[in-house]
């Protein structure tokens, strides 16, 4: 159970999260989860978004570079050690998370995760093992 | 094949000895004939006599581009204009046109090294040759034109323009062999698309493509799409025009210079020391037979390096590296000499880098200081910061390998770095010297 994350290459200049966002609302796009990795010079932009194919072309349309990767979304009641819980099912087989962020869904008790891990078939494969409740790329738009 | 094998493949010393002997005649010549060479050697206290070797062409005054424009347009020919044939002219960009004159004989020389040329690229009398560059005042279309019927295959004198006519020609001639700039190729490979002919309904077999500069993943890009095997060709009006160079079909490092008429030298653009072989510099011709506009140590304005070490084809004639930039973009960064194409080089040896960069130029203090800027494609792009950053290590680590030079690499978006007329201006020099 994978979930297509867009990601766009960011150079440290104003405006350009904003002309993203942008390009996105003109074209309908409803992002659901975002995080901005940065460092000094230039940072990466990871999105997940309802229309992942219209997404990027709008952006690369735009003249951003687009890449899609796919990430593992993890929901887990929001409690405390929530997280704590996926992270140590992943630890205990020696896998290492790339990535992460996280968004909390307004209209359950539920915070969904999202994870990229250096091996996504076996952490995928673990979580499941384990119990975890991946979701879809539709079940995430449709929260 | 080779076309003048009891030439190209002479053992160095004979090779050497025609040269000596082509040398001390054609400085006699200019001495006698030519008031401006005349009068740089009597500057310099050079006299023909002293021309013993071909160590000694290091004694002779260099020439350059401003020599030609102040003996603009025929002060530099050694021939009365009765016994000139033909001209031909560079476009001068900047100010007055070059303009380079032809005796019959040199008509005739020029035919012989650029079918040599053709030989070197396996072109033989049964080919039939698409000559795409363009008639004229410039050199292209008629050197190559020449050389091909010299040879004897069939010349198509089609010139530049109209690609879709050209791709239809192509397939309905049966064209073997192409002669074009390497951009004019890939325009003819996209017409192919829009006429609807395919590459197994062309019989071309080798692309010969020069007179611009050109990288290796553009060869990559017209070999493949055209489904030919490409090869160099380096000329300059000044020299000849196409005929000067030639990559052979089994050449790994450049092309073989026509040395029994062009003698060739690299020297330090900033010293004019001569360079020893394998390193980079300034290339500079002298022509050894050519009557009516013969050149003595020509200042090339190109950077590349000569190569002594014998070829799989059996010539003996020392090879050119492809050519990497022009003297005047040079940058001297901390004392280090750099080169455009140098960084270019490094970032094509990056898997997946395609070159849009630009080199930026500052000064801190008095410290020089060079940033590299890599446009992210989305061939090199990642979602991880990891890899962002360790390839602006590798770029950074290369580049000093390369160059002996650390630079600060800056990944940018696409389409960030300025471009004129659809060409990226490669360095930013912020100096105030």
């Amino acid at each position: 159970m994978r979930v297509e994350q867009i990601a766009v290459f960011l150079e440290n200049k104003s405006g350009r999260l904003a002309e993203i966002t942008r390009i996105l609302a003109e074209h309908q796009v409803n992002i659901r989860a975002l995080s901005v990795a940065d460092t000094a010079d230039f940072g990466i932009l990871r999105l997940i978004v309802d229309k992942v194919e219209e997404a990027k072309k709008a952006l690369r349309a735009g003249g951003f570079t687009v890449g899609k990767t796919n990430v593992v979304a993890v929901e887990v009641s929001d409690n405390i050690g929530g997280l704590a819980h996926v992270l140590a099912a992943v630890n205990e087989i020696g896998l290492n998370v790339e990535y992460m962020y996280a968004f909390v869904n307004k209209s359950s008790e539920n915070a969904v995760l999202i994870f990229r891990f250096d091996n996504m078939d076996k952490a995928i494969e673990r979580l499941q093992q384990k119990g975890f409740v991946l979701l879809s790329g539709e079940q995430i738009c449709s929260l | 094949m080779i076309w003048v094998e009891e030439v190209e493949s002479l053992p160095r010393q004979g090779l050497e000895s025609i040269q000596l002997k082509r040398l001390q005649g054609l400085v006699e010549r200019v001495y006698a004939t030519v008031a401006p060479y005349r009068e740089k050697m009597v500057a310099a206290g050079i006299k023909p006599e002293d021309i013993r070797s071909l160590d000694d062409l290091k004694l002779l005054p260099f020439t350059t581009k401003d020599d030609l424009r102040d003996n603009y347009p025929f002060g530099l020919f050694t021939v009365p204009l009765e016994e000139v044939i033909r001209v031909h002219a560079s476009s001068g960009t900047t100010g007055k046109p070059t303009v380079v004159g032809y005796t019959e004989n040199d008509i005739d020389l020029w035919a012989s090294v650029m079918s040599r040329c053709l030989a070197m690229a396996g072109v033989t009398r049964g080919d039939m040759v698409h000559n795409a560059y363009g008639y004229g005042l410039f050199t292209g279309g008629l050197g190559a034109h020449y050389g091909i019927e010299a040879l004897g295959a069939t010349v198509i004198p089609v010139s530049g323009g109209n690609s879709k006519r050209q791709v239809t020609i192509m397939r309905d001639f049966g064209s073997t062999v192409l002669l074009s700039t390497p951009s004019y190729a890939l325009n003819l490979a996209d017409a192919l698309a829009d006429v609807g002919v395919s590459t197994d309904e062309l019989k071309l077999r080798v692309g010969i493509h020069g007179a611009e500069p050109w990288s290796e993943n553009m060869r990559e890009e017209v070999e493949r799409k055209l489904g030919i095997k490409a090869v160099d060709i380096y000329g300059l009006s000044e020299i000849i025009g196409p005929g000067v160079a030639m990559e052979c079909l089994h050449s790994d490092r450049g092309m073989h210079i026509l040395e029994d008429h062009f003698l060739p030298e690299v020297v330090d653009p900033e010293t004019l020391e001569p360079l020893p072989y394998g390193e980079a510099g300034e290339l500079v011709f002298t022509t050894l037979t050519k009557e009516a506009f013969p050149l003595i140590r020509y200042r090339t304005k190109d950077i590349s390096k000569l190569y002594a070490e014998p070829c799989g084809c059996g010539r003996t004639l020392i090879r050119m590296e492809k050519v990497m930039g022009r003297t005047d973009d040079m940058l001297i960064i901390r004392g280090v000499n750099v080169f455009p194409s140098q960084v270019e080089h490094v970032l094509m040896g990056i898997e997946g880098v395609e070159p849009h960069y630009q080199i930026e130029v500052n000064r801190e203090g008095t410290m020089d200081t060079m940033s590299v800027l890599v446009e992210v494609s989305e061939d090199i792009f990642s979602d991880e910061i990891r890899v962002l950053e360790g390839l602006s290590k590798q770029i950074q680590a290369d580049v000093k390998d390369m160059l002996g030079v650390t630079c600060k690499v800056k990944l940018v978006e696409p389409r960030s770095i300025a471009r004129s007329e659809g060409k990226a201006q490669r360095v930013v020099d912020n100096r105030k010297i």
